[in-house]
């Protein structure tokens, strides 16, 4: 027997070890593609968080480009985001929709209180049924929407500086959303300085 | 005497070990109007896989996504009547081919259905080639010098 072919297990158990290794740090857990991408924002009817008689459909969030953005006051992340959603709220002219996925209604009250309402507007989805619709399975998660009401984009998981700059920042200009230049934060991950 | 009744509950409960694992899972109450439309019900949910767990299928999960999914194909086959594939349409064009264990062909999904077949080719080739060596090894003929040499040396020992 030729003696390379004594290392041939040992090649073939180093050859999954690295496939494995490879594959377990992928972090694609929030990488599913979502089925909505390119396809219009369904068809829906829910009632407004400040006024349940009000209800919301499709119709009140076409016309103009929109980030719509799943949360919940039981979703930690959702806390950790909320700063980032207040300044793109202040710094740029997109229509922000919430929708208040499977909470209770006077804790998402108090939280829009305390931690600041960067919304147009909220949709209540108790029930989570828009959610199904949306193909939702955790908050947050966010959805961009051009003119004509079709999902371009979809991020699951935090809207974090990183995530604006990245994503959300060129796709807003594509759509023709005016933004406000921003001075850098502290934490640098804006690198662009204004003199 | 008692040693062996002993053993004889060490092994029952050996033996038994695996019916505790007959974990069922989470129940939900729900109502159906016929036996059958409960027995699709049963094996729709055992078709789906959970988004959020990753590795459950719905039927087994209670992470609240895969109760709401639970409730929303109890709703599609009792109040909304569709069939088995529209309640998979359903599912596959709001979340995708992630919650199909039995996803479709398709340019992302081929690798996944034609590794097997592939690997089945790999190892029918190494295995000619195995039992062909095997073969040639059981037939090894020596020539005279051969032979008189082996003889040489055993004469030795």
């Amino acid at each position: 027997m030729n003696r390379a072919s004594f290392f041939i297990p040992l090649v073939i158990f180093i050859l999954i070890m690295g496939i494995g290794y490879v594959g377990f740090n992928l972090d694609d857990r929030h990488e599913l593609p979502s089925a909505l991408l390119g396809k219009p924002f369904p068809q829906f009817s829910a009632p407004l968080l400040s006024d349940p008689e009000q209800q919301i459909s499709r119709e009140n969030l076409i016309g103009q480009p929109a980030l719509v953005n799943v949360w919940a006051t039981w979703c930690p992340t959702c806390k950790a985001e909320h700063e980032e959603l207040n300044r793109i709220a202040a710094t740029t002219d997109i229509l922000l929709v919430g929708i208040n996925y499977k909470d209770v209604t006077t804790k998402a009250k108090r939280w829009l209180a305390d931690y600041g309402d960067p919304f147009d507007f909220v949709i209540v989805d108790a029930d989570g049924a828009l959610g199904i619709e949306l193909g939702v399975y955790g908050a947050p998660e966010t959805f961009l929407l051009n003119a004509r009401g079709e999902i371009v984009y979809k991020r699951v998981g935090d809207i974090n500086p990183r995530i604006w700059r990245d994503e959300l920042a060129p796709r807003l200009a594509q759509l023709g959303v005016s933004q406000q230049r921003v001075d850098p934060p502290a934490s640098g991950l804006m690198t662009e300085v204004v003199q | 005497m008692r040693r062996m009744t002993f053993i004889k509950l060490a092994w029952a409960m050996l033996i038994g070990l695996p019916v505790l694992c007959w974990a069922s899972g989470p129940v939900d109450i729900y109502q159906f109007d016929s036996d059958e439309e409960h027995r699709r019900y049963k094996l729709l949910i055992e078709e789906f896989r959970c988004p959020k767990c990753l590795n459950t299928n719905i039927a087994g999960s209670d992470a609240p996504i895969a109760q709401d999914l639970r409730r929303t194909v109890h709703r599609l086959v009792v109040q909304d009547g569709l069939t088995d594939q529209e309640v998979r349409d359903f599912l596959q064009a709001r979340y995708g081919d992630f919650v199909l264990y039995n996803p479709p062909f398709s340019a992302r999904t081929y690798v996944i259905w034609l590794m097997p077949g592939l690997l089945a080719v790999l190892a029918i080739f190494v295995l000619i080639s195995l039992l062909r060596r095997a073969r040639s090894r059981r037939g090894l003929i020596l020539d005279d010098a051969a032979e008189a040499q082996l003889k040489a040396i055993l004469k030795e020992e």
